[in-house]
């Protein structure tokens, strides 16, 4: 399952070697390259236990996207978002990224802390896995950087799962207002010419 | 809630790894944005349904009568003699799980409760306690529990999260359909009055005015007229519906929804577009009716019988007006209630002729005793015997995707008509995967009355699976457009796309025959239905190429 | 710990605590004959009442899956086997239902590719199993057809001889495996019983929704097999002896010949409890299938009218008391009508209007 974010990330931008402390930085950004492929396994099950455990199990088993939309898009969510972090955070890459999985998750039984707790996990996976290495000041410093991003891709989560809900609620508001317009309208209760009616296409879109 | 965010692992794990407890065991938690309000006592009552009351399932009393657990029994046995169906599948399941996650509930929720078998579980415990020898010496060791107040909403809650799309009856070796379970479970909720209101109110409105929106005739016939003057606009050719005509050779029944909400309301139009184009040509002879102006049935949601109330009209009409036979529009479950049901219920039908096509003479040979006939079939015959005079440049703009119905594709067996159809009006049509469309179409999410607006969260979560498969095509072949042939599809997916894939939009297959038939007299056709300037046929004169817009 | 299961096991090792006590104080009588009585009168008149039972609940309406394209226009391609209309194709269908498991193959149908990885393994496995399980039993029943008839029929031998067709011998001095031909259906049996009880166990989504009532045959029938096994290779039970026995109790003339050990014993007690609970569970799916009404009716209800025994008439809103409550707005857009409006009196209308359903737009 892991095996193809490899492939993606060979291709990865080279690090802008401007500032104090980058090589240690780097050093980092290589560990976590290195182990990308169980840190994204530890990340993506501690994501998908946020789940009932027998919907867990079928959100990680299941492969086919089209049957299991839910995990597959998490998966390929993570991916990207790790991809990113290694990266300087590229406010639309994240996104498209992020939303897929925040998406989801909106309209899932989940509060927004539950729906979004799962971005600061990372944290917790990486400092099992870096563990003594950050004894050594300099690491522990290039981490806390780390760390500053992930907590800014948590709140570029929570914007997006705001605008998820308000997205929701705009539909059911769109919905409930175009049907009662039109029964208004066509009972003839609204004097506007049929020109003016306006189009719930655009209205929507 | 909030005080408890400290780690996010520990946030997930305690909120949401429950100790492992026993489904039986699991109390049901109903969730805003994943129940229908209750229903408008008026409603229930118009329609002398049982326990017409004001009452909200958020609140502990449900106001139910005092010996509701006596009616549900009753209601049960007689349900069990009367539907081998029901009995058989409450005995015969193995649980092998092969249904389990191929519910578009299941998989968008996460919900284990809508698994498939779970959902039927739901009534069979209460089965096993009440109807078996097992359940009663064994208990919950056999999976019998007695009826009572928590699994009462337990009921409420998943059989108003189920959609009767039936595909978990596609999987099940022995072919229990869980939709045939939650409708007789919905039978005996409404013996206690426990109904939710989308479902009621459409039913008193149709039983009264013929359609659920309560449309009056007068009404429906301006609304029609304002589509007549939006057609006038577009082709510059005035169509002329008939209304309750009698002697027409043929009666039109199609949803309300088609008359009353967009997108529907433009394959309203491109109905009245075919029916005076063959007028024109051919002189066909058909007529709308205000009395049987509804097509759908959310009596089918309700109880067999409400559905036999609503559904009595159409044959009612179709004798009143004496016409040889009926054609219907496209509709998801209306069409399953006419194939299911109709004939059955309200038939027999000798008070028509066999359906014959007065313009290819063909026999409609599969609908000769309920003497009615799909519209897609109708057309895609028309199409065969080139009848009609297509332009479907017109639909370059739209790279077209087709969604099946679950009620006419599990439910009837309607998938060649309507993609012939697609094919001939316009020129960009792909197909979603295999495991997402024919008998294994993924529902919109919203079927079996659960379109209303405040189950939103139920409706994309369960309309994901769908919504994923489309933007699988749209992000690999540019699809911008969901055809459908189900007027709640119609009503339902404009909002699913808009939250899952916003850049595709929804049509019936009729408003693409309209866009691409040529009308005699017609003006330069330089906008499609919805008013929109077609690429390419701004005010210039009609591009005849097809290949214009091609890659 | 899962209780179910363990209530399950608990209960057979019960059973087999009972036979083996039984036998030993001399119950013989009771293992070898009356229980196996009882076992089979319970089992013939329980499958009898249960199929009774179902066929007397009526079928009021055609409500097929239809699973392929109908047959509508005569130039599209019929999905006769998937949308059956007529008596032979529902034959196929169900035939194929039954023999092949068709509607669970279809688990794999569907199966796509994620990145290069295969999806369908694990899905085609309950199919497989299911297969294996179901055909294993069959051969294994057949064969044991030899222990009650004599002559022994013609395709008792056959399936014999297609069942040892993999004879493999090991000869050991003490462990003569496979010196009488070793039937693959018994080996088979037991591994197939050994993976759907596996899968129940491991797969969350099914042990979430398992009974104990799913658990308890499939530890019989691994008890069954388990015994079946260790008779034949291992402890090498006296055959002429056992079918004396088995010979007797369907000639009605039952005796207990001396040397078939307690493993028969337990053997035969487990195959009645098996028999006695058959009707009473979900092992009925056995007779069940055959009356699934989403398999077995034609797919032809518009062509041919379904007779709903029960049907009732039900109150409808005529177009008599629909024209009543609109007519003059219908008259006044011109919509035709079946009577004139002078002859309705005024009052009526005012007394329709306070029975107005609730409209959409009162909604909260």
């Amino acid at each position: 399952m892991l095996n193809r974010c490899e492939c993606e990330c060979t291709g990865l931008s080279q690090k802008k070697l401007t500032i104090l402390g980058v090589l240690v930085e780097t050093e980092l950004e290589k560990l976590i390259e290195r182990e990308k492929p169980t840190i994204l396994k530890k990340w993506f099950d501690i994501a998908i236990q946020s789940y009932d455990p027998d919907t867990a199990k079928f959100l990680s088993n299941q492969k086919d996207p089209f049957a299991n939309p839910v995990g597959s898009s998490t998966l390929k969510g993570l991916q990207g978002l790790l991809d990113q972090l290694l990266k300087d955070l590229d406010r639309k890459a994240v996104h498209s990224y992020l939303d897929p999985i925040i998406r989801i998750r909106a309209v899932q039984a989940f509060t927004p802390s539950q729906a979004t707790a799962f971005i600061l996990s990372l944290k917790q996976v990486l400092r099992e896995m870096l563990d003594k290495k950050l004894q050594d000041p300099k690491m522990a410093k290039a981490f806390m950087s780390f760390e500053s991003k992930i907590d800014r891709l948590c709140l570029m989560a929570f914007d997006i799962y705001m605008e998820c809900k308000e997205k929701i609620y705009q539909i059911s508001a769109n919905e409930t207002r175009n049907r009662t317009f039109r029964t208004f309208e066509r009972a003839g209760l609204l004097s506007e010419k049929k020109g003016d009616r306006p189009k719930i296409k655009k209205t929507i879109n | 809630m909030a005080e408890e965010i400290p780690k996010p692992e520990e946030l997930m794990q305690i909120k949401h790894r429950p100790p492992k407890t026993d489904w039986m065991k699991t109390p049901t938690n109903i969730r805003k944005g994943m129940y229908c309000y209750a229903s408008n006592p008026k409603s229930v009552a118009y329609v002398d349904l049982p326990n017409a009351r004001e009452w909200n399932p958020m609140e502990d009393d449900w106001k139910l009568p005092d010996n509701w657990q006596e009616i549900i029994h009753d209601g049960f046995k007689e349900r069990l003699e009367r539907f081998r169906s029901f009995k058989v599948f409450m005995d015969i399941c193995v649980r092998c799980g092969a249904c389990a996650d191929k519910c578009h509930y299941f998989i968008g929720t996460g919900d284990p409760k809508n698994m498939p078998v779970l959902r039927a579980e739901l009534l069979r415990s209460v089965y096993r306690n009440d109807f078996t020898r097992a359940g009663k010496i064994l208990g919950k060791l056999n999976g019998a529990r007695p009826m009572s107040l928590d699994v009462l909403k337990e009921w409420w809650y998943y059989l108003f999260q189920c959609s009767e799309c039936r595909r978990c009856s596609v999987f099940c070796p022995y072919g229990i359909d869980t939709a045939e379970i939650t409708i007789m479970g919905r039978e005996l909720l409404n013996l206690i009055g426990l109904n939710i209101d989308w479902i009621a109110t459409p039913v008193a409105n149709c039983y009264r005015t013929g359609n659920h929106l309560g449309i009056q005739p007068h009404a429906f016939k301006d609304m029609l007229n304002f589509f007549v003057d939006d057609i006038e606009d577009i082709t510059g050719v005035k169509v002329e519906p008939q209304y309750n005509k009698k002697g027409a050779d043929i009666l039109f029944i199609t949803p309300s929804g088609d008359v009353f909400a967009d997108p529907g309301t433009y394959t309203c139009m491109g109905y009245m577009i075919l029916f005076h184009y063959l007028q024109e040509k051919y002189g066909f002879d058909i007529t709308w009716s205000t009395y049987a102006s509804e097509g759908g049935n959310f009596g089918f949601f309700t109880s067999h019988e409400t559905m036999k109330r609503l559904n009595a009209k159409m044959y009612a009409e179709a004798k009143r007006l004496g016409v040889k036979w009926i054609l219907g529009g496209e509709c998801g479950h209306m069409w399953r209630v006419i194939n299911q049901y109709m004939d059955t219920m309200n038939g027999p039908t000798n008070f028509m002729e066999e359906p014959v096509s007065p313009i290819t003479g063909t026999k409609f040979e599969n609908a000769k005793s309920t003497k009615m006939v799909h519209i897609t079939e109708f057309t895609a015959d028309l199409i065969k015997h080139g009848k009609l005079d297509l332009d479907p440049s017109r639909n370059n703009h739209m790279k077209v995707t087709y969604h099946d119905s679950c009620n006419t594709s599990r439910g009837m067996g309607i998938f060649d008509e309507p993609r012939y159809v697609i094919q001939n009006v316009c020129n960009h049509f792909y197909e979603m995967p295999a495991n997402t469309i024919r008998e294994n179409t993924f529902c919109c999410g919203s079927g079996a009355g659960l379109n209303a607006g405040e189950d939103m969260e139920l409706r994309l979560a369960g309309g994901l699976p769908r919504a994923n498969a489309v933007k699988y095509v749209h992000d690999k072949h540019g699809v911008n457009m969901l055809a459908c042939i189900c007027a709640i599809d119609r009503a339902a997916l404009p909002a699913l796309m808009e939250y899952w894939v916003p850049e595709v939009d929804v049509t019936g297959i009729h408003e693409m025959v309209a866009n691409a038939l040529n009308l005699p007299g017609q003006n330069e056709r330089t906008t499609d239905l919805r008013g929109e300037d077609i690429p390419g046929m701004e005010g210039e004169t009609e591009v005849e190429s097809e290949e214009e817009a091609n890659e | 710990m899962n209780a179910r299961y363990m209530f399950s096991l608990i209960a057979v090792i019960v059973l087999l605590l009972i036979v083996w006590a039984g036998t030993a104080v001399g119950l013989q009588v009771v293992f070898g004959i009356i229980i196996p009585y009882l076992a089979i009168v319970i089992f013939i008149t329980g499958f009898f009442f249960k199929v009774l039972n179902w066929s007397r609940s009526a079928v009021p309406f055609r409500i097929p899956t239809t699973a392929g394209q109908h047959k509508s226009l005569p130039w599209l391609k019929h999905a006769q086997i998937d949308c059956p209309t007529n008596k032979w194709q529902v034959v196929v269908r169900m035939a194929l239902e039954i023999l092949t498991f068709r509607s669970l193959f279809r688990n794999t149908r569907m199966s796509l590719k994620e990145g290069s990885k295969l999806s369908y393994q694990l899905e085609i496995f309950l199919w497989v199993g299911a297969l294996a399980f179901h055909y294993a039993f069959l051969a294994v029943v057949i064969r044991h057809l030899r222990f009650f008839t004599e002559p022994v029929p013609f395709f008792v031998q056959l399936v014999e001889n297609i069942d040892s067709f993999f004879r493999f011998e090991f000869l050991y001095p003490v462990f003569q495996f496979g010196l009488p031909g070793v039937f693959l259906s018994g080996l088979v049996l037991l591994l197939a019983v050994a993976y759907l009880f596996l899968r129940r166990i491991f797969t969350p989504q099914v042990r979430y929704i398992s009974l104990a009532s799913d658990y308890f045959p499939l530890f019989l029938i691994f008890g069954i097999a388990l015994t079946g096994i260790l008779m034949r290779y291992v402890t090498k039970i006296d055959v002429t002896a056992a079918k004396e026995l088995t010979m007797g109790l369907v000639s009605f003339q039952p005796t207990i010949p001396e040397g078939v050990g307690t493993i028969f014993y337990i053997h035969v007690f487990f195959v009645s409890i098996l028999l006695a609970y058959f009707p009473f569970s979900k092992l009925m799916h056995l007779g069940g299938i055959f009356l699934s009404p989403t398999r077995n009716l034609t797919a032809d209800t518009r062509a041919r009218r379904h007779i709903n025994p029960w049907n009732y008439p039900v109150p409808v809103h005529t177009y008599e008391e629909y024209e009543d409550e609109f007519r003059e707005k219908m008259i006044e857009v011109g919509i035709p009508v079946e009577k004139m409006p002078e002859e309705k009196p005024v009052e009526e209308e005012a007394a329709v209007e306070d029975e107005k359903p609730a409209q959409e737009e009162k909604k909260e």
